[in-house]
């Protein structure tokens, strides 16, 4: 393989518990705890786990949105985990995120036109008339009249406020992108055509997607590849066919059983997880998987996988996966 | 976009009904227009020099003489038209306090709460050392320094009332700034400025407006206190605080002197309190995230 | 709780320091400095000023003076009136009695009365009580305290002559209680207008919250009576956002006092600001402030003991 265009290694996101009065450190809540991703160019990988399991925090971590507290982050070949603002500022243009709220991510008090000119007006890109063709061209590209610009996002369906966050996303013609759960807060009526305007935009701009979700099935239409995360780690990465036809992870293997449109061949309703996730707050010591896992030893208890290559482009993080 | 109404236009049309409601805060801006109405024009409005004096016509009692409708002072001036050139000057001094106040306080709040850290706690311990002192004496002991100007009684109001200001925006900002928007910006590389005054402040808007109106009616009040005492605005020009002062010498006698400046007094306080009070109610801070 | 209250006094420091540092600052950094008085007097000399400069120590490094006038605040040496030189702490507690005096029945009245009206309004909210004490509690907050306190004077003073217009005492009555009595009652009046209408607010406002909560729903559930739920439920419950009130309107209640004594001539602290104010007193300005400050943050600190006293759970914070 070529050089990734992102490579993601021992991210970590601790966040500390302050006590409400003296704000010390009274514990720590390790909401992304070494993880590790690769992004090809043009690729989509998607990122699939549980509510709580840190999907938010790695993906804004990875743009520096949240400050990473461990881990390198390397975005085409430089080292990006570190750089101050000023340094980061060129990256900013090169990746992008769509919210997983298509309400709380337009500001409220801007017009449409506003909210796209934005990035032109931060690169300094163009001038007033320049913007506003920009602006068009970029409506334009999402499906929405130009007439747009000059509404406000509150006159705007979920759907088309989604809308207006890719085409926002897209001002400054990144080369990764980000969809944080980008139609989980969507009608199942309008998720599909915003996953097939984000599939075609790919296809036409060559962009590369980290496609964050909880619902395997939607990741099923739009993966190359598929990371499963499990409290603040990776626990299996894989080709789509390879994670859909075989999972080697308990975990995985749980997830799949609770498709409700089970993917043929593949049928083992035994593992819906026990239990509840464990807080990221307190996680349980060795493999985080183990207090729910049907398949745990004594071993599982005392220490964690190291991720294993089972297969090319297939890793996954458990005692009993061997290669 | 079927039901689409634009904006601000559909936002105002809430508020203000809810506005409607309040029916003190009607009567509230109805004052408020009033005053604001006589202090503009209240030279057109005056029938008299509010500064000429006429030493045979002291003390003329309200409603007997149609050139003087609500009298003449200690010095025969007329007093409607001292009571509307002092209403000038109190809605001026107001005014500004309040543009400062809301200037620094809104400025404090929102580095407070987007910058956090040690920015954060340096700046609200100051703001709570500050709350500590009571405010009329820090705005009497500073009033007490700076040659009484009206620029300058308005700036030491303002800069000794703007702690709640700080806190209210500061508690907004802490809210605003956890929004997907906001990551959107920085996402985009936007500098800490432009999300400060281009993201947040236009979204703190409607606090800091109710702050900003009830402030008119505290530095209304601290200007005439102070003025009364003689530390704010200096005779001749009249202001409400020291026509009460003059009218404390003869207040057994004529008291409808003393009455008229602290009527007004009353009056535009209320007057801006009740309207601040029902634009809070009617600016519901929920509205703002409506889809 | 020992540990709690051993927090928040390490946590009163940083303000005690503030507050020094700002009292400090404006006598130091206003024009003239704190010789102004002098400077402009033309009677006084040159060299006068500069004998006076070396007395109080003005000719040192600021940062010098400002660390032995702290020092000297933490010792109980306050520093000397410039007219007269009297220590500044022995001026300034001279004064403090009558304050208290004032204050202290005016808060008691104000409690009294703002509590009662609130707990009313919040039980029978929506009255044509509970719509006229809200309203009348908007007025009442909007009114100039001096202005107010003119009316109160002209018209139970001058007009009805029921009550002596200003002083603490008739000429030649000095201790007399029942003269004493009669002169408190206009200016505790006056002070108490406000801080009613604000009692009553609050106090409506957190015993309606109260009174949703679980337990009350519990209690009623049980058949206790009504009283009983007000008195054994609501109230410890309802305390304590009002405790924390008492110390957060400390300040309001100085500036207010100090309004209402220059208006009634009532001898205490508000009154001799004023007169400090009129002499360009700067030690004793910078001593009141510093004592008031010193005041409101020891009110804040026991409010919040006390607060920890009903509510364990406080402590734990
Ligand atoms: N600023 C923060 N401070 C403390 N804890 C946080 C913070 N942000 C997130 N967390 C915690 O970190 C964990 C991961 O949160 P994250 O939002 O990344 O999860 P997610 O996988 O995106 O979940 P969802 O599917 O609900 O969006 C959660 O337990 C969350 O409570
Ligand atoms: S390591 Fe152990 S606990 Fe973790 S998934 Fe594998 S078997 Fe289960
Ligand atoms: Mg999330």
């Amino acid at each position: 393989m070529a050089e990734p265009l992102l490579q993601v290694r021992g991210l970590e996101v601790h966040f500390p518990i302050r006590s409400a009065m003296l704000r010390r450190r009274i514990g720590t809540v390790r909401a992304v705890d070494g993880v590790d991703l690769e992004v090809a160019r043009g690729e989509t990988l998607a990122l699939v786990g549980e509510s709580g399991c840190g999907k938010t925090t790695t993906g804004k971590s990875i743009l520096r949105l949240i400050e990473p507290t461990g881990g390198s982050i390397r975005f085409a070949g430089e080292e990006i985990a570190r750089h101050p603002p000023a340094r980061l500022a060129p990256f900013r243009r090169r990746m992008q995120i769509v919210f997983q709220d298509p309400y709380a991510s337009l500001n409220p008090r801007m017009t449409v036109g506003g909210i796209l000119a934005a990035p032109f007006e931060i690169h300094r890109i163009g001038d007033a008339k320049d913007r506003a063709e920009r602006v068009a061209a970029l409506l334009r590209t999402v499906g929405l009249p130009p007439e747009a610009a000059r509404r406000y996002p509150h006159e705007f369906s979920g759907g088309q406020r989604q809308r207006i966050g890719i085409a926002r996303a897209l001002a400054l013609e990144p080369e990764l992108v980000i969809g944080d759960e980008p139609v989980s807060a969507l009608d199942v009526s309008i998720q599909a055509q915003i996953i097939n305007l984000m599939k075609r935009l790919q296809a036409e701009l060559g962009l590369a997607y980290i496609m964050i979700s909880h619902n395997l099935a939607v990741v099923s239409h739009v993966a190359d590849r598929v990371a499963v995360m499990y409290l603040g780690r990776v626990v299996e990465t894989a080709p789509r066919e390879a994670l859909f036809f075989d999972a080697r992870h308990p975990y995985t293997q749980a997830l799949l059983s609770a498709v409700p449109e089970p993917v043929p061949g593949r049928r083992r309703a035994r593992q819906v997880p026990q239990g509840d996730v464990p807080s990221p707050a307190n996680p349980p010591p060795g493999c985080h998987f183990h207090p729910r896992c049907p398949l745990a030893i004594a071993r599982c208890a005392q220490e964690a996988p190291a991720p294993r290559i089972v297969a090319p482009g297939h890793a996954v993080a458990c005692h009993l996966v061997s290669p | 976009m079927s039901a689409a109404v634009s904006a601000p236009e559909g936002q105002l049309a809430r508020v203000w009904q809810r506005f409607r409601r309040h029916r003190l805060a009607l009567a509230g801006a109805f004052v408020v227009a009033l005053l604001m109405a006589s202090a503009l024009f209240a030279s057109v409005f005056a029938p008299q020099d509010p500064t000429l004096l006429d030493t045979s016509l002291r003390f003329v009692p309200p409603f007997t003489d149609w050139r003087y409708p609500l009298g003449t002072d200690e010095l025969g001036r007329d007093t409607l038209s001292r009571l509307l050139h002092g209403g000038q000057v109190s809605l001026t001094v107001g005014l500004v306090a309040m543009v400062t106040t809301v200037l620094t306080g809104a400025l404090i709040g929102i580095a407070a709460g987007y910058l956090g850290g040690i920015a954060d706690t340096l700046l609200m311990r100051f703001v709570d050392t500050m709350l500590c002192f009571p405010q009329v004496f820090l705005l009497l002991v500073v009033a007490a320094f700076v040659p009484p100007t009206l620029l300058s009684i308005s700036l030491v109001i303002g800069l000794t009332s703007w702690m709640e200001v700080s806190r209210i925006v500061r508690a907004e900002i802490l809210h605003l700034k956890e929004q997907d928007f906001v990551a959107a910006a920085r996402a985009l590389g936007a500098s800490r400025t432009r999300i400060m005054v281009r993201e947040l402040l236009p979204n703190a808007a409607a606090p800091i407006l109710v702050a900003a109106t009830l402030k008119v009616a505290s530095a209304v009040l601290m200007e005439s206190y102070i003025s009364y005492l003689g530390y704010g605005v200096q005779p001749p020009l009249a202001s409400w605080g020291n026509m009460l002062t003059n009218a404390q010498g003869y207040f057994d006698t004529v008291p409808w002197l003393a009455i008229l400046p602290g009527a007004a007094i009353t009056l535009t306080v209320m007057g801006f309190n009740f309207l601040g009070d029902g634009l809070r109610d009617a600016l519901d801070p929920r509205l703002r995230m409506d889809p | 709780m020992i540990g709690f209250v051993a927090r928040r006094l390490l946590q009163a420091i940083p303000l005690l320091i503030g507050v020094s540092l700002i009292g400090f600052g404006l006598m130091h950094l206003a024009p003239g400095g704190p010789l102004a008085v002098y400077t402009l007097n033309p009677t006084i000399q040159a060299q006068d000023i500069e004998r006076i400069r070396i007395i109080f120590g003005l000719d040192q490094p600021i940062h010098v003076q400002y660390v032995k006038w702290a020092t000297g605040i933490v010792s109980g040496n306050w520093g000397y009136t410039f007219f007269g030189g009297r220590p500044v702490l022995d001026v300034i507690l001279e004064r403090l009695p009558a304050t208290m005096l004032l204050m202290g029945s005016a808060l008691s009245v104000a409690i009294l009365l703002g509590l009662s009206i609130g707990i009313l309004g919040a039980v029978r909210r929506y009255s044509v009580f509970d719509v006229l004490a809200t309203t009348g509690a908007l007025f009442a907050l909007s009114f100039p305290t001096f202005w107010f306190g003119l009316m109160a004077i002209y018209v139970f003073a001058i007009q009805l002559r029921w009550l002596p217009s200003g002083g603490m005492w008739e000429l030649g009555e000095e201790g007399n209680i029942l003269s004493l009595l009669r002169h408190l009652v206009l200016p505790t009046m006056v002070l108490a207008l406000v801080i009613t209408a604000t009692w009553s607010r609050y106090s409506r406002s957190a015993f309606l919250e109260v009174m949703h909560q679980d337990y009350m729903r519990t209690a009623r559930a049980k058949g206790l009576p009504p009283r009983q739920r007000l008195l054994r439920h609501a109230f410890p419950n309802a305390a304590k956002p009002l405790i924390a009130l008492l110390g957060v309107e400390l300040p309001f209640l100085f500036s207010g006092a100090l309004v209402t004594e220059t208006i009634f001539g009532w001898p205490g602290m508000g009154r001799l600001f004023v007169d400090a104010l009129n002499m360009k007193e700067y030690p004793v300005l910078m001593g009141m402030m510093m004592f008031t400050a010193i005041f409101v943050i020891i009110g804040n600190l026991l409010a919040d003991i006390a607060i920890a006293a009903i509510d364990p759970r406080v402590r734990l914070q």
